[in-house]
């Protein structure tokens, strides 16, 4: 599975589409697309030039988590650094 | 994309009057096809050592620009300004963007191939510094210049 | 240190208003990302990954503390409450938020401050020895000719689109803190025979993927040269360098390929046709420049004050901090003041806000308001009383500023890895912690003496690990973080790059294997030498055995 994220253009915050085109900083509420679908759902949110920026997409495992070969980087990217668990949307700092 | 073209510190939509290119090379090999040649068109990769005896009789050079990033178009603008000693037109051609046109103004470039639509945006980028570190290829006097002056004056 | 007149500061403030309006043409839509990139990367703003983060120049690593008041600020203000010290003098902000940017620059700009050439394909922060005014030994103040360069290269209309960027130090003594033999120009200021002084000028050096150690193109430059020179070396470089491969595009390739000696006849042979054009400055401009850089109003002392020398005795841990962490000044009863910002267990480079306003408020009580930072991400207070020394040490500790380790092995460079970084593959930081970690438990940094560890998150090699006496690249295996042992490597007068020994290890592994290795050091060293060293006179081979029986 595939979800598309990218970063938010105001601020620059880890992004998901959902499943009713909006934005999401938490990756769980990130609808999943299917692997042959998602290309298609990409090009339309690399449209989105207003909002995000930087649109790509990232495996998924069924549980919604980060997985595949790019699974620590975006695992990391979502949560924040793991130096600074203080920080990011792992302590509840962005919305 | 209009052309513009800068008078002084005046930059200024030109009208387009059709040129007869040629680049170097064809020019170099057989000059006599291209007696009615105006305009000489140098690739980025092009040597401009011996170029002087060539620039006689071109009214136009022009330069390349093909991407945002590559810049040796600014080195030959100023070579042939202060090396050379060409005193015609200095077009640039390609990706010419409203951040870049100080920087090519100031290596000697007078006329642009501008690549968005409104002029008024390539003025008011022209018009973004006040002054310069360097001493370049505009008659603009470097900040050096200037603290001396003041001092002297002073 | 230099202020800006009203030419630097308009230019300055014109720099942040213009960016003002390329944010603005963003947000409105009318810049897509791809026009926007090059323009906010030439302001330093760059896209990581959990936020924009934006590096401000530290020009010459020389700050103010009212300058440093001003970064706590902005830190406090629009970023996370911390900043974060780079390899090259800058400082970064890991969280500012593209709309807050223009004010910043305001910010910046009112302390005579900005973000301008800290990226993109141009000429660098220029950047210098952290103990420039205030080193025995030195030649003269080498900032003042990296001031001299800031000026030339702000903004040059020719070299702000090369093929790649290009970083220039500058250094005026013996031991090289700038490293100078691994930056695209390294410039040594020193006398030759006839007792004039001029500059070595040293091409090509560079770490990344495929480092070297520079070129010395010119043994002595008559100073009035400088910038003809520089714009010689540089024209060749905007002509000549490569830009249809980002990876041999910097100006090593190119002077390795052409081979040392043609690439210094090319740069001749185009110097000789501008050295007495106006590009080099006047004589004038010069001395204006220099006059910044007089040497503070130092008082007379004597070499030895007696409080000194009785808290010394009394107290062991501040004996300790003097011993590692300060260094010789030219001036007699002065001394250079190492801050460290690597304590056991913390993030390397990084500083919170109320830190950054102490050091800020410690700087302006004992150090003629200056501070510096290093290419090794400590901080300095060049100016120091020795009768002031115990104070400082006091004022620092509260605020978990006097770890003693400059130069010592939990003193280590790291990236910041995939902690932060787009580019990194694995992550630096952790392993720098727990190497701290590691040899605090263990105890006996003093003892092990010299030892530099350097780590980088990936092959672009920001955490210098080329250069490392012990060096760590982390390598991405099918998701997983292995990192890479390099051994030998030395940024500093005596410059080497380190050999990779053997294969990459787990994370796990990874901190017993530099204990080992320190281990192995230990019991082979002979009079005291350094790891490196020993390192040399022995070669790779008994180090890749020790390794290898620990892992």
């Amino acid at each position: 599975m595939k979800a598309v994220t990218g970063n938010r253009l105001c601020d620059g915050a880890v992004v998901y589409l959902k499943d009713d085109d909006q934005w999401t900083v938490h990756i769980a509420e990130a609808a999943p697309f299917q692997n042959d679908d998602s290309e298609a759902v990409l090009k339309a949110a690399q449209t989105r030039v207003g909002e995000i920026t930087e649109a790509y997409l990232i495996d998924i495992a069924d549980d919604g988590a980060p997985s595949g070969r790019q699974a620590l980087r975006e695992t990391i990217r979502t949560a924040g650094p793991t130096v600074r668990v203080d920080l990011g949307v792992q302590a509840g700092g962005i919305r | 994309m209009p052309l513009l073209k800068l008078h002084g510190n005046d930059l200024s939509p030109a009208l387009e009057e059709p040129l007869h290119e040629v680049t170097l090379d064809d020019w170099r090999e057989n000059p006599t096809a291209h007696t009615d040649a105006t305009a000489l068109v140098l690739p980025n990769a092009q040597s401009l050592s011996d170029i002087k005896c060539d620039l006689n009789g071109f009214s136009v050079v022009i330069l390349e620009f093909p991407t945002f990033k590559d810049g040796r178009a600014y080195s030959q603008a100023r070579l042939l300004r202060q090396r050379y000693g060409y005193t015609g037109e200095i077009r640039a051609r390609g990706n010419v963007l409203r951040d870049q046109l100080w920087f090519m103004a100031r290596c000697g470039v007078n006329a642009f191939e501008f690549s968005a639509e409104n002029a008024n945006d390539a003025k008011t980028a022209l018009q973004e510094f006040s002054y310069a570190y360097q001493s370049c290829a505009d008659k603009r006097a470097p900040v050096w210049r200037r603290r001396f002056d003041r001092s002297v004056a002073a | 240190m230099y202020r800006y007149d009203e030419f630097d500061a308009t230019m300055v403030a014109e720099r942040a208003a213009q960016f003002r309006g390329q944010v603005a043409r963003r947000l409105s839509g009318e810049l897509t990302e791809d026009e926007f990139k090059p323009l906010r990367l030439m302001n330093g703003l760059y896209l990581q990954l959990h936020a924009y983060m934006l590096r401000v120049a530290v020009p010459y690593g020389t700050l103010s503390s009212r300058q440093m008041r001003k970064l706590a600020h902005i830190a406090r203000t629009y970023d996370k409450g911390y900043g974060h010290f780079t390899t090259r003098q800058n400082i970064q902000f890991n969280w500012p938020a593209l709309v807050d940017v223009p004010d910043i620059l305001d910010e910046l700009a009112s302390v005579e401050m900005h973000a301008i050439q800290t990226s993109g394909n141009c000429i660098r922060n220029v950047t210098s020895d952290q103990y420039a005014g205030a080193a025995a030994g030195e030649v003269e103040d080498p900032r003042i000719w990296s001031e001299v360069i800031r000026q030339w290269s702000t903004f040059h209309p020719e070299f702000s689109f090369l093929p790649r960027k290009f970083k220039i130090a500058v250094t005026a003594s013996d031991t090289d803190r700038a490293a100078v033999k691994v930056h695209d120009i390294g410039l040594r200021i020193h006398k030759n025979a006839q007792g004039e002084i001029g500059f070595e000028v040293i091409v090509g050096g560079g770490l990344g993927r495929t480092p070297y150690i520079g070129h010395t193109i010119r043994n002595f430059l008559p100073k009035a040269h400088l910038l003809s020179y520089l714009e010689a070396i540089l024209r060749v470089y905007n002509l000549e360098g490569r830009r249809d491969n980002l990876y041999k595009a910097r100006i090593k390739i190119l002077l390795n390929v052409e081979g040392a000696e043609k690439f210094a006849t090319m740069v001749e042979k185009e110097w000789a046709a501008i050295r007495d054009s106006d590009v080099d400055l006047p004589a004038e401009e010069i001395a204006r420049i220099r006059d910044y850089f007089a040497l503070p109003d130092f008082e007379d002392l004597s070499a030895t004050d007696d409080a000194f020398e009785k808290a010394r005795t009394k107290d062991k841990d501040f004996a300790r901090w003097v011993r590692i962490n300060t260094a010789a000044h030219k001036r007699s009863g002065y001394s250079i003041v190492n801050i460290s910002l690597k304590p056991v267990s913390g993030i390397p480079g990084d500083i919170s806000d109320t830190q950054m306003e102490a050091v800020a408020g410690i700087a302006e009580q004992y150090s003629f308001d200056e501070i510096r930072a290093t290419h090794e991400q400590n901080l300095v207070l060049p100016h120091v009383r020795q009768d002031d020394l115990y104070a400082v040490w006091k004022a620092l500790d509260a605020h978990g500023l006097a770890t003693a380790n400059i130069g010592l092995v939990s003193d280590i460079i790291a990236c910041p890895g995939l902690d932060y970084c787009a580019l990194a593959n694995t992550r630096s930081i952790p392993i720098a912690q727990r190497i701290s970690e590691r040899f605090a438990a263990l105890g006996g940094e003093e003892e092990i003496g010299e030892l530099k560890i350097k780590i980088s998150g990936c092959i672009n090699a920001c955490g210098h690990h080329h250069v490392g006496h012990i060096g760590i690249l982390g390598v991405d295996k099918k998701g997983e973080e292995f990192y890479q042992i390099t051994l030998g490597g030395s940024g500093a007068e005596d410059a080497s790059i380190g050999e990779i020994v053997g294969r990459g290890l787990s994370s796990g592994d990874v901190v017993d294997a530099v204990e080992q290795l320190v281990q192995f050091y230990l019991k082979t060293r002979q009079n005291k030498e350094r790891f490196l060293d020993t390192y040399r006179r022995l070669g790779a081979e008994p180090f890749k055995e020790a390794l290898y029986a620990a892992a």
